[in-house]
């Protein structure tokens, strides 16, 4: 186990010097999602605040997208995949095949790493965008939604890692494979409620989407939160969120069985 | 040319993105009738032209803006400089993407569509009008990038910040009419992303309320054109090249 401890502590380390360019990341952020809050503002400006069908009001509506920004820090894969199908593509990864260091617990690590040294950094700014909506923040509904939320969000950034990982593995057969992780990313970014509350989809699309690990990567935790899912349902989703994460894993250990199968270790 | 497959997957990528837009449009409109002044087709409308301008810019020199710090950073620089032609010109259009001229194809087809659901029967001066805004659009936004790239001259590593600048882009295809305030203030006049898409797609459906957008359009254009030129003649003096 101590050997991940090190490659956390290290990769925090390494990940710190980019501070700066993790700054400007997160400021440069802001302006679409201020982008984002002001059209939505219009458009209920314009309907008069009459109907609200899709179940959101303006201000939940508001609150949804800060919560967006909030589970993005928390949880997204930043430049993993990049690393990892680089490692891959250069023959890096020849060493973790001789050492004790499994390689999959190695990228969780560095993982970890880079998301403690993100939100490090994107905390304060975030925290002074936020305060500017505080209006619109609400504290979650009482403090046992609130531990659930954690445990989504723990498994939302378990999900997004693992998933991320099995696409990165790709790079076993493929040279080139930042196509298709943009392609992916297109599907996680409508079908994960990045753009807008899956609430606002037609019903039965919205069936659909939660057939696929999509909503699990983003929308459920923040569901939680807002206390649009409780009872039975909460925990049937939660459960469905923990079987997508064993399934992602599992998915994850198979494309690397059977990529290193193929791997033929250039410049080793 | 070498990687058929991946060429035409990048297109697929691009199309797949400007779908999400259009999505994202539809989806809007299924909860309201009209932004501001603006109508679901109209909107549909900017979107295109909002991509059509990102893709020709995409084409030129886009790739060649996001490469220039790697250009300092090995030493490359030195051989554009000694070659008789202008430096800037040749670093800015070095690598034509075709792929995004596919792309700006696809947004042509969607103006189109868009223009026809609207009963728009645009005269021949407001074509020419709407492509010579569409150039000037792309001239700013060329100005603005270029100007983040060259502070490779200075940090070295400046292709974060270029990216960075790639969110500017999200903005430019909504209406004019979602902002107000500050945020309007400064996207409209100093970092004019505001105006770059609105201001054709309102030449040609019609709906431009005076002619100072024009004016504001081509006048901020011309001075970011000036500034990022000045602001390229200083960088490139601090250019010292790699240990060769």
């Amino acid at each position: 186990m101590s050997q991940y401890f090190y490659v956390v502590v290290t990769g925090l380390q390494n990940n710190l010097q980019y501070r700066f360019n993790y700054l400007t990341r997160t400021l440069f952020s802001f302006i679409p999602l201020f982008a984002m809050l002001s059209l939505w503002r219009t458009i209920y400006a314009s309907r008069g605040h009459h109907g609200g069908e899709n179940g959101f009001t303006e201000a939940q509506m508001i609150f949804y997208y800060l919560l967006v920004a909030v589970v993005d820090v928390l949880t997204a894969v930043n430049e993993d995949d990049w690393q990892i199908a680089a490692d891959i593509r250069e023959g890096n990864i020849s060493q973790f095949l001789l050492k004790p260091v499994d390689y999959l617990w190695y990228r969780l690590s560095l993982f970890l790493a880079g998301r403690l040294a993100f939100i490090a950094v994107a905390a304060i700014p975030l925290l002074v965008f936020i305060s500017c909506y505080r209006a619109y923040f609400l504290a979650p509904p009482d403090l046992g939604v609130f531990s659930l939320v954690l445990v989504s969000l723990l498994l939302t950034a378990l999900l997004q890692f693992f998933i991320s990982y099995a696409m990165a593995m790709l790079a076993f057969w493929l040279l080139e494979i930042s196509t298709l992780i943009f392609i992916l990313y297109a599907f996680e970014y409508l079908a994960s409620g990045h753009l807008f509350p899956l609430d606002v989809l037609p019903p039965g699309l919205k069936q659909v989407l939660f057939l696929t690990p999509f909503p699990y990567q983003l929308y459920f935790p923040i569901q939680i939160y807002m206390g649009k899912i409780a009872g039975v349902d909460l925990w049937r989703g939660l459960a469905v969120q923990l079987g997508w994460v064993l399934l992602a894993y599992q998915f994850a250990r198979f494309m690397w069985r059977r990529g290193i199968r193929k791997y033929s270790a250039f410049g080793g | 040319m070498s990687f058929k497959g991946n060429f035409l997957l990048w297109i697929l990528v691009e199309l797949l993105w400007f779908g999400l837009q259009l999505c994202f449009v539809s989806v809007i409109f299924s909860q309201t009738d009209a932004v501001g002044s603006w109508s679901k087709w109209q909107m549909v409308l900017l979107v295109g032209t909002s991509n059509f301008i990102q893709q020709l810019y995409q084409a030129l020199f886009l790739t060649n803006c996001t490469n220039l710090s790697e250009l300092v950073r090995t030493g490359k620089m030195d051989f554009f400089m000694l070659l008789p032609v202008n430096t800037r010109f040749l670093v800015s259009l070095r690598v034509v993407d075709l792929g995004a001229f596919v792309n700006a194809a696809f947004a042509v087809c969607v103006m189109v569509l868009a223009a026809t659901r609207l009963h728009l029967h645009p005269t021949v001066g407001q074509i020419i009008g709407f492509a010579s805004l569409c150039a000037v659009g792309m001239i700013i936004h060329y100005s603005l990038m270029f100007i983040l790239a060259t502070i490779c001259f200075w940090t070295v590593r400046a292709q974060g910040i270029v990216w960075g600048y790639y969110n500017l882009f999200n903005i430019a295809r909504l209406p004019d009419e979602a902002f107000r305030g500050v945020f309007k203030a400064v996207f409209t006049f100093a970092l004019p992303v505001l105006l770059v898409s609105n201001v054709p797609t309102r030449v040609l459906a019609n709906t431009l309320a005076s002619w100072h957008a024009w004016g504001v359009l081509l006048l901020v254009g011309a001075v970011w054109a000036v500034i990022s030129e000045w602001f390229w003649r200083r960088s490139l003096r601090r250019y010292t090249s790699a240990s060769s």
